[in-house]
């Protein structure tokens, strides 16, 4: 060709054999974005899609106006509900690699982001997550065993053995049915939000989305519903900077941030350090609030990094350097929370030992009982009948026929 | 000759192509730097430059619609789904878009794309990563829809769909591509390599679209089947003892009539076996095929044996899917009918 014109590829600044260089990633100083009232001129924020709102400063001081929403008994039991999830998914990692389930994926350095939001929302008020916010199930005190039960897919499995390992559902604690089907909840997550509102009530939604996945057109279908009806919804982008192999710039492409996707839509957007407790819940606590007292959507960006393989079908070492993970700027969300908290006098090193050691007890008993019910090849299993329902309401003829011709 | 494996296969058509004709290009989610999440694409970028082999954000429509937008331009694009279950997204690009361009413009604009896709069971996928959804597809008018059962057929095929110039769906049953699936899941994966149909010949060569195959000769009833259920067929009719002609279709459409009638005519017997769900399933349309051109030859009823018509379930992947015994099972009703 004889023109000028050349296809423009985003590629990750460094690859496997390279030096991880995060110097270019601009983070603001913990403390110095302002928090604006709820009802702000969406115009007059625009500034704070392209910075990071962070409470935690590097010797572990809560500073800033957006510090102050959690007292030391919230943040101890914040602690907690991250450590949970860590000893969660470790176990369950290890429990797949025994051959004991078909698939796990972990949330490894994102735990502040699903915990922290949790306890922003209330009783009543919905989740349309992806595969990444256990969090949010654990810090609401979920049973640790029906989770496992659904991970080994055994015969008390509440999802009775039909979803694939981690797509969880419970209704009762904010947590719509996870979909396999990227983004797809996004949008879902606005259209329940507008039901509370046509509804009347106080309920409010929250929709999640990773960055990979806002390339979908639901994430642009969410956003153009949201912003039209001024939906009660919380709109949660988790960038953890990877989408399997692919780096976030092929989904972010020129925008700046994730976060400026908002701007188009007049919807007001907070990019947040997803990494620090405090930020995130009190980032997390003005969008709920907003969204409330009937002010519109929120759109927040949360940073942060995903520190272990997509899935247990993954090995990132072929696409990004093992280093990035030490190399990530924002640190990790648990000793983060816990300097903080040892820095205050509410915690000590001794005894986060021994709450380790405790999580670890908790998380072992529940994965015996879980086993006792059956693990994917091995013990009791959902009945094959259960495959059958539940296709509609009441089993159509056809079905029930070809029910029979399996033999149940 | 080389041993491939069914991802080495299609990687190689991909890459005598991109080196024969550099209007072809390649993309998809995860395709470009990684190689695609089962290694399909592995190589290429390497080899032929991020202009030719790229990665995709995250968005089926997206990846379909620029598609036929570049093979507007001229290119012949080859674009992958990560999963066929991911695909529906893309259903309106495909059914309104690619597969009508040529009628509704009457030839000024053409559409010579390929649609990859992994699909069908196997693999404790769960409802997400197991679906067959071909007869999606060949449903559509202006649409050709392939289903490869070997890494000879599935480099032969995939270079024949590149070189049409009408759009096609390229269905790759993922528990094929390390080795001949036979439903008996407790059996270890047996590898390519010991397989007749592992042996890949190099650079470019044709498997014609259209064209079906017989797999096993046999005089007792002919078997419909194609992907990972020839496989299944051949075991089961080794199970049961019975003489099964068992055919291979490899393209749904254009379908392979004649293939299909000269077999059903010889046999006087039909079973049609597929992994999607029943209703509304290819095997319908098959057995029409049967019933319109060999009524009178037929000596029994044609039965089919299909997926259950639920979502794909994760626990009971083996209650589900139509394994040995079932496809066994129906070779003796067709035999007793
Ligand atoms: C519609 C659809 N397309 C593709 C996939 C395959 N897939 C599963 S996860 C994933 C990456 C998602 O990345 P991101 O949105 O950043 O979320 P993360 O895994 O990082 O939490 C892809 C491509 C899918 N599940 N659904
Ligand atoms: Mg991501």
């Amino acid at each position: 060709m004889t023109g000028g014109l050349r296809l423009h590829v985003p590629e990750p600044e460094v690859r496997p054999g390279g030096t991880p260089d995060f110097s270019g990633v601009k983070i603001a100083r913990a403390g110095s974005v302002r928090r604006p009232p709820v009802d702000v001129d969406p115009a007059e924020i625009r500034d704070l899609a392209f910075s990071i709102v962070r409470v935690l400063n590097r010797a572990g001081e809560a500073v800033g106006e957006w510090a102050g929403t959690l007292d030391d008994e919230e943040l101890l039991d914040g602690l907690k509900a991250m450590m949970r999830v860590r000893a969660f998914d470790r176990r369950m990692l290890m429990a797949q690699r025994q051959g004991k389930t078909s698939f796990y994926m972990q949330c490894l350095g994102e735990e502040a982001i699903a915990c922290a939001f949790r306890k922003a929302l209330r009783p009543g008020d919905m989740n349309f997550p992806t595969y990444r916010q256990q969090g949010l199930l654990i810090a609401d005190d979920y049973p640790l065993v029906d989770m496992m039960c659904q991970i080994y897919s055994n015969s008390r499995d509440p999802l009775k053995g039909r979803q694939l390992p981690i797509m969880y559902s419970s209704k009762s604690h904010g947590f719509f049915s996870i979909s396999g089907n990227l983004a797809t909840q996004f949008v879902q997550g606005v259209g329940w939000a507008m039901a509370s509102a046509i509804r009347g009530g106080d309920k409010i939604a929250a929709a999640w989305i990773g960055d990979g996945s806002t390339a979908e057109s639901d994430f642009h279908s969410g956003m153009v519903f949201a912003s039209t009806y001024k939906a009660p919804v919380v709109l949660n982008i988790v960038n953890n900077q990877w989408a399997i192999s692919t780096f976030q710039g092929i989904a972010k492409g020129g925008s700046g941030t994730f976060a400026a996707r908002g701007l188009g839509f007049g919807i007001p957007s907070l990019r947040v350090d997803g990494n620090d407790y405090l930020a995130v819940h009190a980032a997390a606590k003005w969008a709920v609030e907003r969204a409330r007292r009937n002010l519109g959507p929120t759109l927040i960006e949360w940073v942060t990094y995903r520190a272990a393989a997509h899935s247990t079908s993954d090995d990132p070492s072929a696409y990004r350097p093992k280093e990035e993970t030490d190399a990530w700027p924002l640190g990790d969300p648990v000793k983060r929370l816990k300097n903080h908290l040892i820095l205050t006098g509410a915690w000590s090193e001794e005894r986060h030992v021994q709450a380790e050691a405790e999580v670890d007890a908790e998380i072992l008993a529940a994965q015996k009982e879980a086993e006792s019910h059956g693990t994917l090849h091995t013990g009791p299993k959902p009945s094959v009948r259960d495959m059958f329902e539940d296709v509609y309401e009441e089993m159509p003829p056809h079905l029930r026929r070809q029910r029979q011709e399996a033999g149940y | 000759m080389p041993r491939m494996t069914m991802i080495e296969a299609i990687r190689d058509a991909h890459a005598v192509k991109m080196a024969e004709d550099e209007t072809v290009v390649v993309y998809g989610e995860d395709v470009g730097y990684f190689g695609g999440v089962f290694r399909c694409t592995a190589g290429l970028q390497e080899k032929f430059g991020r202009n030719r082999c790229f990665d995709a954000p995250i968005n089926e429509s997206g990846i379909v619609g620029t598609a036929i937008g570049m093979a507007a331009f001229g290119l012949r694009p080859v674009v992958e789904m990560q999963f066929a279950d991911y695909v529906y997204p893309a259903y309106d690009q495909i059914v309104s878009e690619a597969a009508r361009l040529r009628y509704r413009s009457a030839g000024d604009f053409t559409c010579p794309l390929v649609v990859r896709m992994p699909t069908g069971g196997g693999i404790f996928g769960g409802q997400t990563h197991s679906q067959s959804p071909e007869a999606l597809f060949t449903h559509v008018s202006g649409l050709k829809t392939v289903v490869p059962s070997n890494p000879y057929d599935a480099k032969g095929l995939l270079i024949s769909a590149i070189e049409d110039n009408d759009p096609v769906i390229f269905l790759e049953p993922k528990r094929l591509y390390n080795g001949p699936f036979d439903g008996d899941h407790d059996k270890p994966v047996t590898p390519w390599s010991k397989h007749p149909l592992g042996e890949v010949p190099e650079g470019r060569y044709v498997v014609p679209l259209g064209k079906g195959v017989i797999r096993r000769e046999g005089s007792a009833l002919t078997v419909l089947a194609y992907g990972t259920m020839v496989h299944v067929a051949e075991a089961a009719a080794e199970m049961v003892g019975v003489d099964a002609e068992i055919v291979d279709l490899r393209t749904l459409v254009p379908l392979d009539m004649e293939l299909i009638e000269t077999s059903v005519k010889k046999t006087g017997r039909c079973l049609v076996v597929h992994e999607a769900t029943l209703t509304s399933g290819f095997g319908a349309e098959l057995v029409s095929v049967v019933a319109d051109a060999c009524f009178y030859h037929l000596e029994a009823p044609i039965v089919r044996v299909a997926g259950w018509d639920t979502p794909y379930p994760h626990a009971q992947e083996w209650d589900y899917f139509p394994g040995q015994a079932r496809v066994g099972g129906a070779m003796k009703r067709v035999m007793e009918g």
